[in-house]
């Protein structure tokens, strides 16, 4: 681990940090478009946290499942953003408490 | 002198991501995302993983966030576009992301002028990146090659079956317009 100037600790650190404050938007904002930002929030600093495993071990494999989660990511967000065009136009609103229900 | 850069970008990157999921207006919190995305970039760059950075930039945000973009863009057509246009001129909306990015700036100008580039640790090129991807998770691309075309075909269909629903106001018309639907589809298939 003495390839890294930065202390792996702190990287971790700082993922974490992240990581919560995507929670954290993810359960307390109700706002859809919000929720789709705070999920990519939380994939990007699993991403972090997979680039400073792969960089502190001196491998290239942490940025190879970084690529991975960059796909998954694009995938989801297509999706996510497609199903908010139709809540948007079922529901008249973007609000999650309104659209609890599957077949409404 | 990295560490301090480090130090930086990360409270740049914090900051800015607290701020953008404590905004009320989406387009705004989508700028601050963005100078959020860039400073995970810088950290990854002083990681020295120049690659992941040009990717998080290129790809995370450029494409992801343009997305975003052009979905709240569709969401705010009104009447009171012009005067959202007039709102987002305003300097209290940009000189947050501004200053941060700006932040970002300096250190990726500091990089270049005293460092003579990332020399933290272990340089990871695009070249290892490249060999590894193809070599032992090669697997792993077909994968997430698979997993794209499913996400490729799941848009296609929500947004071919949200135009086909924009007449029928009612969700029941709607319905019963798929059952007729899939009805001749069984038919057919017998």
């Amino acid at each position: 681990m003495e390839g890294l100037a930065i202390p792996l600790n702190h990287i971790l650190i700082v993922a974490t940090l992240l990581f919560i404050s995507g929670l954290a938007g993810i359960m307390f904002r109700r706002n859809i478009i919000f929720i789709l930002m705070s999920l990519e929030v939380m994939l990007n600093s699993a991403g972090l946290a997979f680039v400073a495993a792969g960089t502190a071990w001196e491998q290239a494999d942490g940025q190879v499942i970084f690529m991975l989660i960059l796909a998954v990511a694009a995938a989801e967000v297509s999706v996510g953003l497609g199903l908010v065009l139709q809540i948007q136009r079922r529901f008249r609103t973007l609000d999650m408490d309104q659209a609890t229900r599957l077949n409404s | 002198m990295e560490l301090i850069l480090f130090y930086i970008a990360s409270a740049v990157a914090i900051l800015a991501t607290v701020f953008a999921l404590t905004r009320s207006n989406a387009a705004h919190a989508l700028i601050y995302l963005i100078v959020s995305l860039l400073a995970v970039a810088v950290i990854f760059f002083l990681l020295g993983a120049p690659f992941a950075a040009a990717l998080e930039v290129v790809i995370y945000a450029g494409a992801i966030m343009v997305l975003f973009v052009f979905v709240i863009m569709m969401l705010n057509l009104g009447e009171e576009g012009d005067q959202r246009e007039r709102q987002r001129m305003h300097p209290a909306v940009w000189i947050g992301p501004s200053i941060l990015s700006a932040v970002l700036l300096i250190e990726m100008l500091l990089v270049i002028v005293k460092l003579d580039g990332p020399q933290t640790g272990a340089l990871i090129g695009a070249k290892q990146v490249g060999l590894t991807l193809f070599g032992p998770y090669v697997l792993a691309v077909e994968i997430a090659s698979m997993l794209l075309l499913a996400g490729l075909v799941g848009a296609y269909h929500v947004g071919r079956r949200f135009r086909l629903s924009e007449p029928a106001e009612s969700s029941t018309g709607d319905s019963s317009e798929k059952g007729a639907k899939k009805s001749t589809d069984n038919q057919e298939q017998a």
